[in-house]
Formats: structure tokens, C-alpha cells, sequence
């Protein structure tokens, strides 16, 4: 039986194992933290439907298990090639096709200093924002509830100086549904998205963001904030232009909430000195249409966010499709 | 208090020693003791030496800064003053204004972008002037050397920035000065969002900074703000939104980096308490603004008034007091040689009641 070595085990990496499975090909999943399920493991409700992102992990995992697929979990790859890939600690691992599947990494909100995260109590990320919700426990530092949050897109997206220049795609609808989130659990509060653009690219998205003002009342200002800052009773002062009255803004908010964006994963560049690369450093497929899951280097494919930011809907899909492609190069 | 995580990402090179000295326009006439007071700490106090050039000219920033001055003609400027620097055989450059610095920075950073600039410069200087230069070594702030020898005075020091009755840490407001590392973030000690250079002079000093949400406003110096006679009101309208948005943390001063951010946080003080009878420290006084070598300074056991303390518009005593500083209150208003050199009217800033000045409101 042919194999196959998936690096990455989160959302791509597992739906490419299960196809290749059906597909009558070993696959071996290879995943540098100790479970599966990568960035999906921190996300609360998937947008638009809300599904629980729990239910869609879980039965992933289900799968895999059902399937009896190896899994080798807090494994760190140091470097791959059409037939093999090495780990590490310096064991290769011989295969016919490898496919990487090792996702983004999220941006560091603390780059963006200005925006104070790390250092003001009430600077959260998105991320927090998930992680909270799944903890059932959204509030602010001193555990009082928010009567004003801001949320703040494009952290670390669409931004040469933190040289990002690339649209992480899924922040805008993040925003306008933990807007929502956030608005159902404080119905009292006043939630303010800060944008420069809404791009509501999927279905279901622009009802979302429709939703999000008439039924919720959620507020949409044109506008980047340009610094936050502490306030004596613990909120944190925003300042920002609302790009449609023309006018500076200035507010006190209980919640900051930087919607961080998505990057290139830093080792992309070393895994195999022969991979193209796109200019945001995300891996550049063979091309954008015919062959948009393979690399330039023959026998090693691409699936899900490795190439660039996409929603978990879009990532399952293009593992599937980067199962048959790797069934094909097998075949022949 | 405020957490600075950062600022250990954001170091220069400072020099030990060495310094050529490239003074300011400005500060002469509002602090006219600050630059004497830098130069007898860094030689006298310190054992550094410091050439203060007499030969040396205005960097032409604020002509620069309202579009009389054009770039080759600032650049060629600039390149004399290394010249200068060059022959007196000194190396690591230091300005004394942040203008200034941001002009040196500015140009350094243009030359290294754009090469055939330098040329032209260079080619300029030598048909004006005769002279050729070298790029100092390194470039330096004023206050990144007082921040580099910090922890030496420190061990000097006569006096802390500590309460002396209660023994609490005194609350400093430190103000950067928006040429220091707005423009370049990585030329200031602790970048642009998180300067240390100040900072780390008030907590080696005993003091504790305060953080507020206005700390990264412009003073309201801002050149076209305050050159433009009819912008002044927005000059004076950016101090005060500093000043109202620092009262709730009680600063027992502030410190400011930059020679505009310290004369218009101290006499913006004096025009808003006589238009609208507001002030912002303590007993009805305005809070007292220093600048870092005055800090240093006091901190040495300099006398308030060998540093030119009594320049200010809102009145350092009560300041002094706090820190337990002996000082001569006849002695004040005396200059070289115990010259009287005229003493102002009572200000509302001062703790005068409002109804005792001339009728200003009316």
C-alpha cells in the first residue's frame, strides 16, 4: 500500500487522511503538539450556522479513530521531500507523497504595541474571546461585566508596517459573530466593530452582518483605531477616525478585542529549500486553478491555510480535493 | 503604573564618551540652564569629556519643519555641522534638542536609502564651505546619554524623586517628545509606544511613572499648531487635553523630553489657570515641568536656581519642598553675580486667587 505523511493534524491534515483512507492509501499523520485538531481545538462556534467547533473536531477525531489512522503527535518536522520526511530528532520517514497540511500561525497582537496587548488588563485577542466562550466565562479582568466592547479588525492583516499585507479573510466575519456572541451574553452592552473594509465573502455571511445590526444592534465604524490606552478605573481609551463622518473619535471602552489575523507559518521557508512561496510567505501552489493544491516540487501537495487563510468549510473541501490529487500522482 | 514589556527590544548604541555637542535654538531662551547643567554633569559629575562648539549652528529644523528651509539646504547645513564634528576629531554626535535629533536621524536614514543624496550633499558642502565630513559613529539624544549614565548618578545622587515626608515614590508624568521615535521608533530607547528613556531615568531615580490615556498626545508644540499665530488655539488645546487627562493620577510633576513639550506644558499651564482659573496640581497650584537635566540635576544637589528653575512659569518650590530640597526662596530671582533679574507678576498658576490679577476674563 502506497503511504502517504500529512503534516499537520489540524482541520486539513485530518480530512486528508480520511480521504486518502477511503482512497485505499496509508496515510500518517505527523503533528508537533500532543492532540490533533490544531487551531479548531481553540475555537468556540463556527460561523455562520454557530455549529459548536467541539462537534466538528470530534467527529474528525471519531473518524480517524474509526479509520485507524497512525497518528504521530508531538512530532516537529525539520524538513520534507517528495519521498520522505524528517523529523526533528533526526528520523526520516520514508514515504510516496507528502502533504503539507501545517496551517498559519496567528498573529502576535503584541507587535502592534499600540494597541497594548499584554500590558492593559482589558486587551483581549480573539482568541481569548473563543477560549473564553468555550469557558463559559467572558468578562473583564476583574471579572465585571463589559457595558461597552470594541472589536477591532485587521490586527496584523492588510498592514505593510507589521509587513502583512495580505486579507485574513475569515476577521471580518469573526467580528461580526462575537459581536453577537458577546451582545447575547451582555444584551445591555454597546459593541462597536471597528473595520476598513467589511468583506463578507461566504454564504451566509453578509445576513450575518445584516443580523448582526437590525436584530443586535451591533455598530459598524469605518475606521481603524489608531491607540489604546489605560484609564484610571481600568477601561482602555480608544482613539480612531470615522472614515464616513470624517471626524476623529475618541472612547472608553470596558473591552478591547483585537481581531488578530492570520500569517505565514515561519518554518515554511526551510522545510524544503525548493518550495515556491507566495510574497505574504504562505506556500504558492503549482498555479491557482488547475493544480492549486500541489507544489512546484512533484509528490508534495498542499492542503488547507499552508497556501492561505481560508474558513474551516474551505479547508475541508480543499483536503478532499488534495487526497485525489495525491491518489492520482500515486496511480501513475 | 504602567508594564513596558518592550522596551529591551528597543536599544541604540550609546557611546561611553566622546561627545560632540550640537546644542538648540530654543532652549537657551526657556531653559537656559539645562544645556549648562548637561554639560557640567556629563564633565564634571561624570569625568566625561564633551566638546561644546561654539562654531556650530541651528540645525535649521524648525525652518525645515514649516517648509522654509528646503531638504538640500538642511542636509547641507547638517553635513557641516559633521564636518565640524570631523575636525575637531570627535565621533559620536549628541543633540540637545529633539527636533534636532529627528532632523540628524532623518538625514542619516535618508542617506543610507538614498546614497546619490549623500553625494550631493557632500558636493554642496565642499562648494559653500571647503569642508568634508564623517558620519558620527553614533547619534544620540541628550537624554539617552543622562538614561545611559542613570544608574551612575544614581549612586551620586543627593536626593531621590521620593516624598520626603511620606517616603513614597514621587508620581512623574514623563512626556517624550514626538521627534524622539515617532518617526523612527527604533532611533529612542524603548521605541515609539513604550519610550524608556525617561522612564528608566525616574525609576532609577526612586520615582514611579504614571501612565494615562492621553500619554502619547503631542504637548501641542507641533510646529504648524503654534507657528501659525491663528492655530494657536489648537496648541493650547492639545496641553490641555494632556493636563486634564493626567489630574486624576496626581503627578507631583512631569518631565518632558523635548524643549517644546516642556515650555508649552509649563506656560500653557499659566494661560489656561488665568483664562479659565483651572490648575492642575496640588493647593490650587499647576503641576511643576521639568526638564531631564533639571531632573538630574536636583537629583545630583544642584541648586534649583544655578539650574535656571526659576525660569519656569509654574513655580518649582512646592516640588522642592517635597523632595526636601534646601534652597535660598531670596536667592531666586538672582542672577550672576547676585543680580537681580526681575521677578514676574503673581499668576492664578501660582496659587493667586483669580480675582487679584489684572481682569483678563473680562
Amino acid at each position: 500500500m502506497k503511504k502517504t505523511i500529512i503534516i499537520g493534524g489540524g482541520a486539513a491534515g485530518m480530512q486528508t487522511a480520511l480521504r486518502l483512507s477511503e482512497l485505499g492509501i496509508e496515510p500518517l499523520i505527523v503533528e508537533k503538539e500532543a492532540n490533533l485538531g490544531g487551531k479548531l481545538r481553540g475555537w468556540h462556534a463556527l460561523f455562520p450556522s454557530f455549529t459548536p467547533a467541539e462537534e466538528v473536531l470530534a467527529e474528525l477525531q471519531r473518524r480517524i479513530e474509526e479509520k485507524k489512522i497512525e497518528v504521530r503527535t508531538r512530532a516537529e518536522v525539520r524538513s520534507i521531500a517528495p519521498r520522505s520526511v524528517t523529523l526533528a530528532d533526526g528520523t526520516t520517514l520514508p514515504c510516496d507523497a507528502v502533504v503539507l497540511a501545517s496551517g498559519f500561525t496567528l498573529f502576535d497582537a503584541a507587535i502592534k504595541e499600540e494597541y497594548g496587548y499584554g500590558l492593559y488588563d482589558n486587551v483581549f485577542t480573539s482568541v481569548d474571546i473563543e477560549r473564553m466562550l468555550n469557558e463559559k466565562r467572558v468578562a473583564r479582568a476583574d471579572g465585571s461585566a463589559p457595558r461597552r466592547i470594541a472589536l477591532l479588525h485587521c490586527v496584523g492583516s492588510r498592514d505593510e508596517k507589521v509587513c502583512q499585507q495580505h486579507c485574513s479573510r475569515v476577521c471580518c466575519i469573526t467580528g461580526v459573530k462575537q459581536a453577537m456572541e458577546l451582545k447575547q451574553l451582555f444584551p445591555e452592552a454597546d459593541i462597536f466593530n471597528f473595520y476598513m473594509d467589511i468583506r463578507m465573502f461566504g454564504p451566509g455571511y453578509e445576513e450575518m452582518y445584516r443580523e448582526a445590526q437590525q436584530k443586535y444592534n451591533v455598530h459598524f465604524v469605518r475606521g481603524r483605531i489608531s491607540e489604546a490606552a489605560p484609564t484610571i478605573d481600568g477601561r482602555v481609551q480608544i482613539k480612531a477616525e470615522d472614515t464616513l463622518t470624517g471626524r476623529p473619535l475618541r472612547m472608553s471602552v470596558d473591552m478591547l478585542v483585537l481581531l488578530v489575523g492570520m500569517r505565514a507559518n515561519d518554518d515554511n521557508a526551510t522545510l524544503n529549500e525548493e518550495l515556491r512561496r507566495a510574497p505574504s510567505g504562505f506556500m504558492a501552489p503549482r498555479d491557482h486553478f488547475l493544480h492549486h493544491v500541489e507544489s512546484n516540487v512533484e509528490g508534495i501537495f498542499y492542503a488547507g491555510t499552508v497556501t492561505s487563510p481560508k474558513n474551516i468549510g474551505e479547508t475541508l473541501d480543499e483536503a478532499a480535493a488534495t487526497a485525489d490529487a495525491v491518489a492520482e500522482y500515486l496511480k501513475n | 503604573m504602567i508594564r513596558r514589556n518592550s522596551w529591551k527590544e528597543y536599544q541604540k548604541q550609546i557611546a561611553d564618551d566622546r561627545y560632540y555637542y550640537a546644542r538648540s535654538c530654543i532652549r537657551q531662551n526657556f531653559f537656559p540652564g539645562s544645556e549648562k547643567a548637561f554639560i557640567d554633569i556629563l564633565q564634571n559629575d561624570l569625568g566625561r569629556d564633551l566638546l561644546d562648539d561654539p562654531k556650530h549652528s541651528s540645525c535649521t529644523g524648525i525652518g525645515y519643519h514649516s517648509d522654509i528651509v528646503p531638504l538640500e539646504t538642511i542636509m547641507t547645513v547638517v553635513a557641516r555641522q559633521f564636518a565640524l564634528m570631523t575636525e575637531a576629531g570627535y565621533e559620536h554626535f549628541v543633540a540637545s534638542c529633539i527636533t534636532s535629533f529627528g532632523v540628524y536621524t532623518e538625514i542619516l536614514a535618508t542617506w543610507e536609502e538614498f546614497p546619490e543624496m549623500e553625494e550631493k550633499t557632500r558636493e554642496n558642502l565642499f562648494k559653500a564651505t571647503g569642508r568634508e565630513f564623517r558620519k558620527p559613529t553614533s547619534l544620540a539624544h541628550t537624554s539617552d546619554i543622562m538614561f545611559h549614565f542613570r544608574e551612575e548618578i544614581a549612586r551620586k545622587a543627593k536626593h531621590k524623586l521620593v516624598n520626603s515626608l511620606t517616603g513614597e515614590p514621587l508620581h512623574v508624568v514623563e512626556h517624550i517628545g514626538c521627534h524622539y521615535a515617532k518617526i523612527f521608533p527604533k532611533s529612542g530607547i524603548g521605541g515609539s509606544e513604550f519610550p524608556y528613556v525617561l522612564a528608566g531615568m525616574i525609576e532609577s531615580w526612586g520615582g514611579q511613572c504614571v501612565d494615562y490615556p492621553e500619554r502619547r498626545h503631542c504637548c501641542g508644540f507641533g510646529f504648524r499648531n503654534y507657528l501659525v499665530q491663528a492655530n494657536r488655539g489648537y496648541s493650547i488645546a492639545n496641553s490641555h487635553k494632556k493636563l486634564e487627562s493626567m489630574v486624576p493620577y496626581k503627578p507631583d510633576f512631569i518631565v518632558a523630553n523635548c524643549p517644546g513639550c516642556a515650555m508649552f506644558l509649563d506656560k500653557w499651564q499659566y494661560a489656561i489657570a488665568e483664562m479659565e482659573g483651572t490648575t492642575y496640581g496640588e493647593n490650587g497650584h499647576g503641576i511643576p515641568v521639568l526638564t531631564y537635566e533639571e531632573m538630574a540635576g536636583l537629583v545630583l544637589g544642584y541648586d534649583p536656581w544655578a539650574l535656571g528653575m526659576q525660569m519656569h512659569q509654574v513655580d518649582v518650590e512646592p516640588l522642592l519642598d517635597k523632595m526636601g530640597i534646601d534652597y535660598d526662596p531670596a536667592a531666586k530671582y538672582l542672577g550672576r553675580n547676585g543680580k537681580y533679574i526681575g521677578q514676574p507678576d503673581s499668576a492664578v498658576v501660582n496659587g493667586c486667587p483669580p480675582e487679584t490679577l489684572y481682569g483678563m476674563r473680562e
